[in-house]
């Protein structure tokens, strides 16, 4: 009974959701209502759960001395930090000119956005090393990659100026973007829907059971 | 000169520049500007210098990241000095996306989704700016929101940086009549879905805690059907995506995007589609709606620097690829 009951609460949410998507008149809109609300509060509890599994794997990895533990000590002070700030200024903790604001904005700001301005100095790198016109795919990739990249840049017209309406490299660009690269994402996007359908499919049916902690 | 001594080198050049600039921000200084000569003996100075280095990518030497990493900081950091100015060609998605705004009625009401945090921000934040801005211009009232906990704070501080115009305080906005912050709610697409049912159910108090009930500008905002038009800022999930399979797709609302350079692609289908009025892509599209909305701000600011960004990598794809070529293919490989 313990895999059983998970299994058909499963099944009766699953067959539940499809139905309140497709009938959005009473009693199912209700019920949409009522599974929207119960995802809110479950989310809500798994943040917290999160957080409080993200300390906890950090004070193990400080306790046993594990390699890089300075970071995972790094990582529970600015939490710590954080948090005692938030909960002393109150309900009104992200009211522009609290500390929880001042550390946001001096702070968690420049330091998540550091984090991500990397990633232009790896792309560089990257295509230095790695983008090559090794076959016809990658060629055809890699001149798409040049025409875009130009394209969507102002300097793209600079360059191209000498060329009629149309035929400037931004046009081209957006020719790239609206027909051969939006053709690419649909069939990707299909293809993922048939996927998410298939699985979801298991799932309601039991079939697949890996959610529960089991195997097949 | 060994490499500890050399990264050593570059963080306090980095930081001793840092502290001029901070130093003379403080005192009211203005921003440094080169002249035209000098920034153009910069640009010789850099495409020599890759021809150099593609001379010595063909004798076989592949020079190494760092090097790849100073160019892009180059690249991206010099441009902010220089005195150039570049045409913004306008794309049609900013174009119709702008116009769909322009067509709104004053007093029409308008939902902000946002739903990115600060490592997007210099994406999304000047796509914010602007287009809260025009709202503004144009006595729309503003709905704002996030799908994700940082967003209400992106928008606080949007929301801060357009009422410090002197045009803006002419207005005399009132929050709470003009515009509202509801915050962040948990739930991810299901908000969403929530929210066409009862905005309320999912925002019983606005960012500062006041009843729902007491905001005149939401007050009889039950769902989607009392929305005239809906902007969604996105960087991921939920985002883009979520809004218009369950906003759009279900309830009708006419939504238009605001996107990173990396998801503004997926967004390109719904766009063709017409399931969507337009998308703002990347700081490309941010700098093309402040030039409609007649605005220059961060994006359009930062555009040379990008674009000095894309040519360094394009020019060194191109290195990378002679050398594959003219080097022997095995061998560019293997040193690859």
């Amino acid at each position: 009974m313990r895999r059983e009951i998970p299994l058909i609460i499963t099944g009766i949410v699953g067959v539940g959701f499809v139905i309140q998507y497709f009938i959005p008149h009473a009693p199912f809109s209700y019920m949409s209502d009522w599974f929207s609300d119960w995802f809110s509060i479950v989310g809500a509890c798994a943040i917290v759960l999160g957080a409080l599994n993200l300390m906890k794997m950090s004070a193990q990895k400080v306790i046993r001395k594990k390699k890089d533990w300075g970071y995972a000590l790094v990582i529970i002070a600015s939490f710590l930090l954080i948090v005692i700030i938030g909960l002393s200024e109150g309900k009104d903790f992200r009211v522009p000119g609290t500390r929880f604001d001042w550390l946001y904005n001096y702070m968690y700001i420049p330091l998540s956005a550091t984090m991500f301005a990397i990633l232009a100095f790896f792309v560089a790198s990257a295509s230095y090393r790695a983008f090559r016109a090794r076959n016809f795919e990658a060629t055809l990739l890699l001149v798409a990659a040049f025409f875009v990249m130009l394209g969507r840049v102002p300097v793209g017209d600079v360059l191209s100026g000498f060329m009629p309406e149309g035929w400037r490299l931004s046009d081209l660009a957006s020719w790239v973007m609206n027909y051969p690269q939006s053709a690419g994402q649909r069939a990707i996007m299909i293809g993922i829907g048939l996927g998410i359908v298939s699985t979801s499919l298991r799932v309601i049916l039991g079939i697949e059971r890996s959610h529960i902690g089991g195997g097949k | 000169m060994s490499t500890k001594a050399k990264e050593i080198l570059a963080i306090t050049i980095i930081v001793i520049f840092c502290l001029i600039f901070y130093i003379r921000k403080v005192n009211g200084g203005e921003g440094i500007l080169f002249s035209s000569l000098v920034a153009w003996l910069v640009i010789g100075a850099m495409v020599l210098s890759l021809v150099w280095i593609l001379i010595l990518t063909i004798r076989g030497r592949l020079i190494s990241r760092r090097v790849v990493f100073i160019y892009v900081g180059i690249a991206l950091a010099l441009p902010l000095f220089m005195p150039f100015t570049q045409r913004i060609p306008i794309s049609p998605e900013v174009r119709a996306l702008y116009n769909s705004v322009e067509t709104l009625k004053p007093g029409s009401k308008v939902l902000i989704s946002f739903d990115f945090d600060p490592p997007s921000a210099p994406e999304l934040q000047p796509m914010a700016e602007s287009f809260i801005r025009l709202c503004f211009e144009r006595d729309l009232k503003v709905i704002i929101m996030g799908l994700w906990p940082q967003g209400p704070q992106q928008a606080n501080m949007a929301l801060e940086k357009v009422l410090s115009d002197e045009k803006m305080k002419v207005k005399n906005l009132q929050y709470g009549e003009d515009y509202v912050n509801l915050g962040f709610q948990t739930g991810n697409e299901f908000v969403i879905q929530r929210m066409g049912s009862s905005f309320e159910s999912m925002f019983p108090t606005d960012y500062r805690g006041t009843a729902y009930d007491s905001l005149p500008l939401v007050r009889n905002v039950k769902n989607f059907s009392n929305i005239d038009y809906s902007f969604n800022l996105s960087a991921g999930f939920p985002g883009s995506v979520e809004w218009v399979q369950i906003a759009v797709d279900r309830y009708g609302v006419q939504l238009g995007l605001g996107n990173t350079a990396v998801q503004a692609p997926q967004m390109y289908t719904y766009l063709n589609a017409g399931q969507i009025t337009g998308i703002l892509g990347g700081m490309n599209g941010g700098a093309e709606f402040e030039f409609l909305c007649k605005y220059k701000g961060k994006a359009t600011k930062f555009m040379l620097s990008q674009s000095f960004a894309h040519m360094i990598v394009i020019a060194f794809i191109i290195i990378g690829n002679v050398a594959f070529f003219l080097g022997g293919r095995k061998s560019a490989l293997k040193k690859s």
